[in-house]
C-alpha cells in the first residue's frame, strides 16, 4: 500500500482546486460548482435587500429611520426565532431525504407538558428539561418507526402530527396554561447588549447546527444518506442509527422552540405551533435545501426564515390583510423552487456542451 | 423447421454501423430474419447485441447501412415508429406498470377509448382474445400486474406486442429471470407466435435453449457479424464458441509479477456459503496478493455472492472468514472495519454521491477515521484524496469538482480510491497534543486488505480499462487480496491469477488462469457441457 500512497507528496502544493486553475477572477468563482450554495445564499440576501427597498418605499418613516428600523428588525428576528429553530432541525431531516410533518404538533405537546401546574412547581430548570425531553423522545419514536419500522417519513410524522396534537389537547384540557414562573417569561423579555435572548438562542442553535452539519461525522452521514442511501450503506455507514438521530435532533429543536414560544406567550397551549411544519419546510426549501435530499445549508435556511418573516412584517407595517400575506408566501415558495430548477438546468446544459 | 427456409425474408439488415463517442459499437452488421422463424443472436458482452436490438427498436438510428423491412427501406425515428411498423421489443427489464391490471398493461400507450373515455370492457375483452391466442386465456385480465409471477409478466409483454399487430418480436434474454419449468412455457408461447408467421429475434446466453427453440443463429463479435444464418440445431458448440471468442480488441493486461505461493495462509475463506435462490454451497479461498476472478453470466449469483461476503446481504448458511476472523452475516460495518472493501456493480446508484465532490466520495467510507471526537478533518481528507488521485492518475486532477462530471473510468477510480486510503498515516505533526485520539485513530484504521470488485470495467472505455487493470494489479502486488467478478471472459482470464467459474448459483470449476482458455471458460459459463459430457 505504501508504494501507492508515497507518490505525489511533494506535489501537495498543486492546489486542491486543481483542474479549475487558480481562482483569480470573480467570474471563475461564479462558474465554480463548489460555490453554488454561497451564490444561492447571496441571492437570498439580494431578496432581503429588495424587501427592504419595498419597505423603504412604502414606509419610509420606519425603514429610513435608524432607531425605528433597528426596533423593527429586532421584531422581525424575534418573530423568526422559534420557527427558525424548527427550520434548522427540518433542514437536517430534508437533507437526509426525509420529511418531518410533526414539528408544529411536537412544539405544542412540549409546550403543554412543560407548563402543567405539576411541572411548574419545580421551577424553570425542570420545565426546560421537560420540554427538550418531550421533543427528543417524540423524535426518537419518529426515527425508530422510520428507520427500523421501514415506514415512509411522511406517513410516520403525519401520524405523529395528529397524535401529538391530540395528546397536547388531552393534557391541557384545551385550556391555556398560564406560566407563573417568572424565569420563563424572562427568556422572552431579557436582552443582552440590546438583543433579545430569543434571537440569541436562534443564533446559537444556528451556529451549533452549522458546525454539526459541516464539521462533524454526523453531518457527513446525514448528507451521504440523502445523497445516495445505498452508496452510504455499502460504504459501511450505519444508515438507520443516523436516521434515528436526525429525527431526535428535529424533535429536540421542537423542544427548544416550545420553550421560546411558551415564554413569548407566557403560557403553554395545545394551539401553539400551528402550521409551523409548513413554514419550516418552506424556509428550508427557499433556502436551497433540495427536497430529494443530499444538499442544503444552514445559512440558507436561516435566510429563508428571514425572507418569510420579512414579508409578514412588510404586510403588518403596511396594515395589509393577512390573506395577501399568505398569497405572497405561496408565490415566494414557487418562485424559489423555479429559480433553483432553472439554475440546475443551466448548469447541466453548460456541462453537456464541451 | 425446414419450412421456415421457404418463408419470405421480413427483415434484412446490411452494413449497419453505429458509433458512440470513443466506441464503434456496430461495424457493418448483417441480419436476415424470415417470417415464422426464431432467429437467435449470440455474442459475448460488448459484442453489440444490445445496440443492435436498439437499432431494431428505433431507439438508436444507425450511422450507415440499410434496413429492409418487409421489402421496404426504412429508418425508425422513434420507438413508436418501430412499433407502428410491426416490430416490438421485449427488454429484460419488462416495461410493465405493476399497479395497473393485465388488460391495462396490454394496451398501455394505445388505450382503447372513445372521446377520451377509456373503454374498459372492450379492452378487457380484447386483451382476453390476445391472451387466448397465446394459449394463456387463463390469465386474469382484471388482476393487478404486481401480483403475477415473472413468467406471467412476460406473457403479458408478448400480448402487448401482439396487440400492436407485431410481425417481428425481439426478445432480450427472456429466460434470464425464469425458473426452469417456466422456460418450457415460454417456448410454447414462442412456438405459438411463430406458427402464426411472426418472426422472433431471440437473444440468450444459454446454448441449450438456442438449440431447443432456435432455427438459425447469427453470431456477433466486436460489433461485426462473425457468422450468419447457422443452423441452430446442428452447429457444434465448439464452432459457435469459436466464432464468439478471439475478440480483436486489444486488452492490455499487466504482467503477473510473482506467482502467489500456495503455502501462504488464505486471507479470505468462504465455506459452504448459501443464499436461497441465489447461490448454493460456495467454498473458495483468496490469498493475499492474489487476484481471484469469478466468471459468470448475470443471474449466475456472482454479484449476490460478492454482496453476501461483504455483509450487504444476509447468508442462509455457511461462513466467511477474513484472516481467521469470522465475519457475521449481514454486517457491513464490521466487514469494513476488518478490512473488506466493495466496488459495487452499479457505480452510479450503489457507490457514488453524484452531486457531491470527489474528495467527499473518496473518503465516504473513512471520514470518521480521519475525524477526532466527531469533528471531521476536511483538510486531511482533501489531502489524502488528492494524493490518491495522483496515485490513481485521476483525470482531470482536482478533488473539489462534482463526481458526476467525471468519466466512467475515473468514477471507478474514485470508488477504488475509497478503499485504498490509509487514514492512520496522515497528519502526525499537528496533533501531537492529541495523542489519545491519534492512537485510537491509528488503531481503528487497519486499512483495506481484501477488495471485492463487481464488474470493475463496466461502462469504462477501452483506453481507461488498461489503466484500471494496472491499478488493480498494483494493489495485488502490494499484498491486497482481490476478488473480482466479470461477465467478460477475456478480462477474467487476463487479469486474474485464479479463475472460478460460476453458473446457476454453483461454482463449477476452479483453475489457474494460465491453464484456461477463453473458449473453455465460455463453454462452462454458457452450457456447462464440459462437465456434463454433452458434446455436440
Amino acid at each position: 500500500m505504501t508504494g501507492l500512497t508515497d507518490v505525489a507528496m511533494e506535489n501537495e502544493s498543486s492546489s486542491l482546486q486543481g483542474g479549475h486553475g487558480p481562482r483569480s477572477s470573480l467570474q471563475q468563482w461564479f462558474r465554480d460548482d463548489a460555490s453554488e450554495p454561497v451564490r444561492r445564499n447571496l441571492g437570498l440576501v439580494a431578496v432581503l435587500l429588495v424587501l427592504y427597498a419595498i419597505g423603504a418605499w412604502s414606509r419610509p418613516d420606519i425603514f429610513l429611520h435608524a432607531e425605528r428600523l433597528w426596533t423593527n428588525e429586532l421584531t422581525v428576528l424575534t418573530l423568526a426565532s422559534s420557527v427558525g429553530v424548527i427550520a434548522i432541525g427540518m433542514t437536517f431531516v430534508i437533507i437526509s431525504a426525509g420529511i418531518d410533518l410533526s414539528v408544529g404538533a411536537l412544539l405544542a405537546l412540549a409546550s403543554v407538558w412543560c407548563s402543567t401546574v405539576a411541572t411548574q412547581q419545580y421551577g424553570v430548570g425542570v420545565m426546560v428539561v421537560t420540554a427538550l425531553l418531550v421533543g427528543a423522545i417524540a423524535g426518537l419514536v419518529n426515527g425508530v418507526l422510520i428507520a427500523y419500522g421501514r415506514m415512509a417519513p411522511f406517513i410516520v410524522t403525519l401520524a405523529m402530527m395528529v397524535a401529538a396534537r391530540g395528546l397536547a389537547q388531552k393534557i391541557s384540557g384545551k385550556t391555556t396554561q398560564v406560566v407563573k414562573v417568572e424565569d420563563i417569561t424572562n427568556i422572552a423579555q431579557n436582552t443582552l447588549l440590546g438583543i433579545p435572548w430569543l434571537v440569541l438562542i436562534f443564533a446559537a442553535v444556528a451556529a451549533l447546527a452549522w458546525v454539526l452539519l459541516n464539521r462533524t461525522t454526523f453531518g457527513r452521514r446525514t448528507a451521504a444518506i440523502g445523497g445516495n442511501r445505498e452508496a452510504a450503506r455499502l460504504a459501511g455507514i450505519s444508515v438507520r442509527r443516523t436516521e434515528v438521530l436526525i429525527y431526535v435532533l428535529s424533535g429536540l429543536c421542537c423542544g427548544i422552540a416550545a420553550v421560546m414560544v411558551t415564554a413569548q406567550a407566557n403560557a403553554g397551549s395545545s394551539d401553539h405551533g400551528n402550521l409551523y411544519e409548513l413554514q419550516a419546510i418552506a424556509a428550508a426549501i427557499i433556502g436551497g435545501t433540495v427536497f430529494t435530499g443530499g444538499r442544503g445549508t444552514i445559512v440558507g435556511s436561516v435566510l429563508g426564515v428571514l425572507v418569510f418573516t420579512s414579508i409578514t412584517n412588510l404586510f403588518i407595517v403596511n396594515n395589509l390583510a393577512i390573506e395577501y400575506q399568505l398569497i405572497a408566501q405561496g408565490v415566494i415558495i414557487v418562485a424559489a423552487v423555479l429559480i433553483q430548477q432553472f439554475r440546475v438546468g443551466t448548469l447541466r446544459r453548460r456541462k453537456s456542451s464541451p | 423447421m425446414t419450412a421456415a427456409d421457404e418463408q419470405p425474408v421480413v427483415l434484412r439488415l446490411s452494413g449497419i454501423v453505429k458509433t458512440f463517442p470513443g466506441v464503434r459499437a456496430l461495424d457493418g452488421v448483417q441480419l436476415e430474419v424470415r417470417a415464422g422463424e426464431v432467429h437467435c443472436l449470440l455474442g459475448q458482452n460488448g459484442a453489440g447485441k444490445s445496440t443492435l436490438i436498439k437499432v431494431l427498436a428505433g431507439v438508436h438510428r444507425p450511422d450507415a447501412g440499410s434496413m429492409l423491412w418487409q421489402g421496404e427501406e426504412v429508418t425508425f425515428a422513434t420507438p413508436q415508429a418501430a412499433t407502428k411498423a410491426g416490430i416490438s421489443t421485449i427488454y429484460q427489464e419488462l416495461d410493465l406498470v405493476d399497479d395497473l391490471t393485465v388488460a391495462e398493461n396490454v394496451f398501455l400507450g394505445h388505450e382503447q377509448s372513445t372521446g377520451g373515455f377509456v373503454r374498459r370492457k372492450q379492452m378487457r375483452r380484447e386483451a382476453q382474445v390476445v391472451l387466448d391466442r397465446l394459449g394463456h386465456g387463463d390469465l386474469p385480465v382484471a388482476r393487478v400486474m404486481g401480483r403475477l409471477p415473472a413468467a406471467a409478466k412476460q406473457v403479458v409483454s408478448m400480448a402487448r406486442a401482439l396487440s400492436h399487430e407485431a410481425r417481428l418480436i425481439v426478445m432480450d434474454e427472456p429466460s434470464a429471470l425464469l425458473a426452469h419449468d417456466e422456460v418450457a412455457n415460454l417456448f410454447r408461447v414462442v412456438r405459438e407466435l411463430t406458427s402464426r408467421g411472426i418472426a422472433v429475434v431471440y437473444i440468450s446466453h444459454r446454448l441449450d435453449e438456442i438449440r431447443e427453440i432456435g432455427d438459425r443463429v447469427t453470431v456477433l463479435k466486436d460489433g461485426r457479424t462473425s457468422a450468419v444464418n447457422l443452423p441452430a440445431r446442428t452447429t457444434s458448440t465448439k464452432d459457435l464458441v469459436n466464432r464468439m471468442t478471439g475478440r480483436t480488441i486489444e486488452y492490455v493486461f499487466p504482467d503477473r509479477t510473482k506467482p502467489v505461493s500456495s503455502d501462504v495462509a488464505p486471507l479470505l475463506e468462504v465455506t459452504g456459503l448459501s443464499r436461497h435462490g441465489e447461490f448454493d454451497d460456495v467454498s473458495f479461498t483468496v490469498r493475499p496478493g492474489e487476484i481471484v476472478g469469478i466468471a459468470g453470466l448475470g443471474g449466475s449469483g456472482r454479484s449476490e455472492l460478492l454482496e453476501t461476503i461483504y455483509g450487504a446481504r444476509a447468508s442462509d448458511a455457511g461462513q466467511v472468514r477474513l484472516d481467521g476472523t469470522i465475519l457475521p452475516s449481514g454486517r457491513i460495518g464490521f466487514a469494513v472495519r476488518c478490512g473488506l472493501g466493495l466496488a459495487p456493480e452499479e457505480r452510479k446508484s450503489q457507490a457514488l454521491l453524484l452531486d457531491d465532490c470527489v474528495y467527499r466520495n473518496v473518503t465516504l467510507a473513512t471520514f470518521s477515521r480521519y475525524a477526532s471526537r466527531g469533528l471531521t478533518h476536511a483538510s486531511d481528507e482533501r489531502e489524502a484524496a488528492l494524493r490518491m488521485s495522483e496515485v490513481l492518475a485521476l483525470h482531470p486532477r482536482g478533488v473539489m469538482r462534482p463526481v458526476k462530471t467525471l468519466s466512467g473510468g475515473n468514477q471507478q477510480k474514485v470508488v477504488l480510491g475509497r478503499w485504498l486510503l490509509d487514514p492512520s498515516e496522515s497528519d502526525d505533526a499537528d496533533d501531537a497534543d492529541d495523542a489519545v485520539a491519534s492512537s485510537r485513530r491509528r488503531h481503528a484504521a487497519s486499512g483495506t486488505r481484501l477488495l471485492l470488485l463487481d464488474e470493475p470495467t463496466r461502462g469504462v472505455d477501452v483506453g481507461a480499462r488498461a489503466d484500471l487493470y494496472r491499478v488493480i494489479r498494483g494493489l495485488a502486488d502490494d499484498g491486497l487480496g482481490v476478488l473480482m467478478v466479470s461477465s467478460e471472459v477475456p478480462e477474467v482470464l487476463g487479469l486474474a491469477d485464479r479463475v472460478l467459474v460460476m453458473r446457476e448459483g454453483r461454482l463449477l470449476h476452479e483453475a489457474a488462469a494460465q491453464d484456461l482458455d477463453e473458449a473453455t471458460v465460455l463453454d462452462l459459463v454458457m452450457a456447462g457441457s464440459l462437465l456434463e459430457g454433452d458434446q455436440l
